[in-house]
């Protein structure tokens, strides 16, 4: 093997590993933030609700690269500054928490209100009835969706390479621009991402299978 | 009392109203905290200085702009012009019964879903040009922005037309069509209305993908934002203008896509 392009390898090694160190931080941050975000949307609290609106349809409307400028370049000028890879990570993270919520929402919606009524003539308190009853059925029908949004979060933690941060892409234009060998780089960075978002959409379906209710 | 809070709660009693009342006082005065702090810290760091945000008062500043709305409305356009039919003639080869022409729309929307839009435009940006092709720079980023978005509006179209009813197509062959002709008579016009609302989400997605001309330097409203934070040194309420901008327009796209799947009723 040629030494560049181990060199070109190498190098797109570490992009990639930053790659997925992102979106695995990001995934879990816009999860923990996207089930806060619900709470507060289906809440009883107008408040909250309030907020949580206001916050889902701020975040889902700007685009994704604007956030990351103005929090990488922005941030710093009222006093907050962190390290690039803390606040791009972050950024993603209130971005698709957005997502997240309207998946969660989405979700529950699908569970007939059929399920809840009887539940409650049962007897059951409201946490049983979420318990047992809304949040098994709806937790199965969010399998696909979440995983789309997985999928769209890995592909757009490309986008940091626009703000500076050296993750698979950014690498790989590091790669062209200094060993003047284009294909390479941009074949192995497109394999890279192809079996991303593959084998994601692989697990997800397992996922789907293993807890699909046979009837 | 929304539909999910239907289904979660009960018709709330006294002592759940009592508490709602309880929680909704705790929570407003949390968000005032929360908003004063975020004032507080703009305000020490002068962000909310006239010097700051006077520049947005001008009218050449606004027309700078505005200018910068309509490139990036220009470049949502042409994209989605190239983008819809592209898409719809790779669903339409996915649906068809040659399996040439199915395996290479399925080759191609597998690999463009898959490739995040920032590697496909500096394919066009670094590799493209060394092969000794170059464009100009708003196909520069069109270009990219159409072939990526036409895999997804060609899945839209796709699962637009497998959602149909089977008994359509067979009707329309049972009255002596062709193929061709049930597609274009029958199954197409059905799915495309059905499908308008996905259709017009997809330009906010098609609109927020314009932004990669900042990567570009296109002068599209963000990278104008971008180019006025620099000369006044007030970058981040320039980009917090352009932030607000797009929050307006895409929601404005949003609530026509919702407007318009509303108006088709439940199905």
């Amino acid at each position: 093997m040629p030494r560049e392009l181990t060199a070109t390898l190498g190098q797109l090694g570490h992009g990639l590993l930053l790659t997925l160190a992102m979106t695995a931080l990001a995934f879990t941050g816009a999860l923990l933030l996207g089930v806060l975000l619900a709470l507060c949307r289906i809440s009883p609290v107008p408040p909250l609700r309030a907020v949580g609106t206001a916050y889902v349809t701020l975040f889902r409307n700007v685009p994704l690269l604007v956030l990351l400028v103005l929090f990488v370049f922005g941030l710093p000028d009222v006093g907050l500054l962190f390290s690039l890879f803390l606040t791009v990570t972050a950024t993603m993270a209130l971005y698709w928490a957005a997502f997240v919520c309207e998946v969660l929402r989405a979700g529950i919606r699908t569970v007939p209100l059929g399920q809840a009524e009887a539940a409650r003539a049962l007897g059951m308190t409201a946490a049983q009835c979420i318990r047992c009853v809304i949040l098994p059925q709806a937790l199965r029908s969010m399998v696909q969706p979440l995983a789309n949004v997985f999928i769209g979060l890995a592909l757009s933690t490309s986008l940091a390479a626009a703000v500076g941060v050296a993750e698979l892409t950014g690498q790989t234009e590091f790669a062209t621009l200094k060993y003047d060998d284009p294909l390479t780089g941009f074949a192995a960075t497109t394999v890279v991402y192809v079996l991303i978002t593959l084998s994601i959409g692989l697990l997800a379906g397992r996922i789907e299978r293993r807890v699909a209710i046979r009837r | 009392m929304s539909e999910e809070s239907r289904l979660l709660f009960d018709v709330p009693g006294p002592r759940a109203r009592r508490r709602t009342r309880i929680a909704t006082g705790a929570s407003l005065v949390v968000l005032a905290g929360l908003l004063t702090l975020m004032i507080r810290q703009f305000a020490i760091h002068g962000e909310l200085s006239a010097a700051q945000w006077s520049p947005f008062t001008q009218w050449p500043i606004l027309r700078f702009l505005l200018t910068g709305i309509e490139q990036t409305l220009l470049v949502t356009a042409v994209a989605a012009a190239i983008a819809f039919p592209l898409g719809a003639v790779l669903a339409l080869a996915r649906l068809s019964r040659s399996r040439w022409l199915r395996g290479p729309a399925r080759v191609y929307g597998e690999l463009f879903r898959a490739v995040p839009l920032l590697l496909l435009l500096y394919v066009f940006l670094f590799a493209l040009p060394r092969a000794g092709v170059t464009f100009p720079v708003f196909w520069q980023l069109v270009l990219p922005v159409a072939l990526s978005n036409s895999a997804v509006v060609a899945e839209i179209f796709r699962a637009g037309v497998l959602a149909q009813d089977r008994g359509q197509a067979e009707a329309a062959y049972s009255l002596g069509m062709t193929y061709g002709q049930a597609m274009r008579w029958v199954v197409v016009p059905q799915a495309v209305r059905k499908l308008l609302p996905a259709l017009v989400s997809q330009l906010v997605r098609l609109l927020k993908d314009s932004t990669l001309g900042y990567v570009v330097s296109y002068l599209e409203l963000l990278h104008k934002a971008q180019v006025l934070g620099e000369y006044y040194h007030n970058v981040l309420p320039a980009y917090l203008v352009a932030a607000a901008c797009y929050v307006l327009i895409n929601g404005a796209l949003s609530r026509t896509a919702g407007w318009l799947e509303h108006r088709q009723g439940p199905q």
